[in-house]
């Protein structure tokens, strides 16, 4: 086991040096964390075995919201089925519905107009920064350091603000659909963003200060719960819980979609893989997101927010429906029969604020998919646990658990 | 493109013949040749991270199961899509990764509890999703969206109180429109009649 506490030196750290390995074998307590419980984050279980403080061996058990997405999805529509997307990543809906509108659009091969494809990476990389801001903020929790929740939560707040004036909702936002988005942003839209990017990165400095240095906060991250790159790529780990390893793989630079290729990012990639090193990533990424919407928003292109062309895919205008007969019949068929995709396999995935968020879509045309499985990236993050847990202390799980940024909610699906 | 990738990949795997796909390369695979084949993409070709494991159900058609699974290359980034059909359709059963893949491990279990295939050689293949009771494979095309009524996973509790998993109430949610009947029956709407287009909500 290369990951021990006990391997991974970590200087003069009182509790963790070798001298604190016990040498007594006792016996072995059961503990059960979860599923309802602050540090799982969600409905996680965890069937661990303790020997004294130490973890001798962690079953994770999932379930607990298993909702049948799948089963779902193959008896409505494909439209219908853009509510469901919200609720995977809950804590970026607005990424979820785009990643599942675009393995659609690939089966159907359908090309968005440039103004939707900017519509979409606006809401793809503001989905990233509320992602990370919370996790971040509550990684911050789960370490001690309560003020950075403060900070971070006020930031999100902000941005949610901004969702609902795009989508009408500031949690499940169902925005996308099947060829384009629900509606085009609202007047002054674009500038409120720059505002948000503009007060967003003195905080991230803020936080920067509060934890980057923080003596507490990284003697409780710090070579705790380290992944080998090896591990990582096995275990299929993807987003910044790969990077963090040193595995440089990013979606958006190495596939790139949605004209991701015209923007001028980097993406971090970090060393040890260690509990400190996915913080690390995190707070790059926002920064990085708030120059990608800076950019798109430089240079945003006018035109239509949903593709014209597509007319037995995306629903007509409600104006149009009431006044004209084409149209009415045009929306429907696309209401009561689904957009019309044509029988294929495909599968998408998107660089998501957690991870790669893939869509494996079966079609035997017509309007609803004949088998959808998601790739949830929580799912594979999760999956290591078994490896990364045994021969920590009870006390780096809430600090492991936070610095994987999962989500229940696309892992049990 | 995708062609001369094919045609790459079939000189050294005489026994691959392609896939229909809408996106990147795919290829059908026999069973008894996955893990090899898997072995040299992994060692040899670089397609080193299993991104999903996952199985469809084709109903009547024989073989009724095929197990997909989908690798990337972190080096070359190129995708790659398997389709291994089970010959045996009543008990499926398919080779398993996890001698390769770490990751082969939970979702073989994801596949095996949803889809009901059984993966040789997996260590311990047990559910993950339902519980360890649950006597059903709900992702099959044989199984009602509704769900089954199925017995109480906790046998104490179920002597007692008599308790048992009921199927979801068919009224209520997005999913109850049946296919016969006229509109007005077929609409979702939910169980409580006691008030609807016609009749006002009473006031409490």
């Amino acid at each position: 086991m290369a990951t021990t506490t006990k391997e991974i030196s970590i200087g003069d750290l009182g509790a963790r040096s070798s001298e604190a390995e016990p040498t007594l074998q006792g016996e072995t307590m059961a503990l059960n964390v979860g599923p309802s419980h602050p540090t799982t984050h969600g409905v996680l279980r965890l069937k661990m075995e303790l020997d004294g403080d130490i973890v001798k061996s962690c079953d994770p058990v999932l379930g607990y919201l298993h909702r049948g997405d799948e089963k779902i999805a193959e008896n409505m529509t494909y439209n219908q089925f853009v509510p469901y997307t919200d609720r995977l990543d809950y804590l970026a809906p607005l990424a979820n519905n785009v990643a599942y509108a675009m393995a659609v659009e690939k089966l159907a091969a359908l090309e968005v107009p440039d103004r939707c494809q900017a519509i979409r990476v606006l809401c793809c990389e503001l989905a990233r920064v509320s992602s990370h801001l919370l996790g971040i903020g509550v990684y911050g929790m789960d370490a001690g350091a309560w003020t950075v929740f403060m900070y971070t939560f006020t930031e999100r707040e902000k941005l949610y603000t901004l969702f609902e004036e795009l989508t009408g909702a500031r949690f499940t936002t169902s925005y996308t659909r099947i060829g384009g988005v629900a509606r085009d942003i609202p007047d002054g839209w674009l500038g409120r963003v720059l505002e948000f990017c503009k007060g967003v990165l003195p905080v991230l400095d803020q936080v920067d200060k509060l934890l980057t240095r923080n003596r507490i906060f990284m003697d409780r991250t710090v070579g705790v719960g380290a992944i080998s790159k090896e591990d990582a790529i096995s275990y299929g780990l993807t987003g910044p819980n790969l990077r963090a390893c040193g595995v440089d793989l990013d979606l958006r630079k190495d596939k790139p979609y949605l004209g991701y290729e015209k923007f001028d990012f980097e993406v971090p990639v970090g060393t040890t893989g260690d509990c400190y090193d996915r913080y690390l990533m995190r707070a790059e990424e926002v920064r990085q997101s708030v120059s990608i919407i800076r950019q798109c928003i430089d240079q945003f292109p006018e035109g239509s927010y949903y593709a014209e062309e597509a007319k037995k895919i995306f629903a007509p205008q409600k104006a149009k429906v009431l006044t004209s007969m084409e149209e009415l019949i045009q929306n429907f068929m696309i209401v009561t029969e689904g957009p019309q995709i044509p029988a294929g396999e495909v599968y998408f995935e998107a660089e998501n604020p957690k991870g790669a968020l893939g869509f494996f879509i079966v079609s035997k045309g017509g309007g609803v998919p004949y088998r959808l499985k998601i790739r949830g990236p929580s799912f594979c993050s999760l999956s290591i646990l078994e490896k990364l847990i045994p021969g920590h202390y009870m006390t780096d799980i809430t600090v492991i658990l936070g610095s994987l940024d999962f989500v229940m909610g696309e892992c049990d699906r | 493109m995708a062609k001369s990738e094919f045609a790459h990949l079939k000189e050294r795997f005489d026994y691959l013949t392609e896939r229909e796909s809408a996106d990147h390369l795919a290829v059908n695979c026999p069973a008894d040749q996955l893990v090899e084949l898997c072995t040299a993409l992994r060692d040899e070709l670089g397609y080193d991270l299993l991104l999903d494991v996952t199985a469809v159900d084709w109903d009547a058609q024989s073989p009724r199961f095929t197990g997909i699974y989908h690798l990337l290359s972190t080096t070359k980034h190129e995708y790659l899509r398997i389709a291994v059909d089970c010959a045996d359709s009543i008990h499926p059963s398919l080779p398993s990764l996890c001698g390769l893949y770490a990751a082969a491990n939970w979702h073989e279990r994801e596949t095996y509890d949803l889809m009901g295939i059984h993966y040789e050689g997996h260590p311990d293949l047990r559910r993950i999703l339902m519980w360890d009771e649950y006597p059903y494979h709900p992702l099959r095309k044989d199984f009602p969206l509704a769900g089954i009524e199925t017995p109480f996973p906790a046998d104490d509790v179920a002597e007692s109180t008599n308790a048992k998993v009921l199927p979801a109430p068919m009224a209520g949610g997005p999913f109850v429109s049946s296919a016969d009947g006229p509109m007005s029956q077929t609409e979702p709407r939910a169980r409580d009649e006691s008030w609807n287009e016609q009749k006002e909500k009473p006031v409490e």
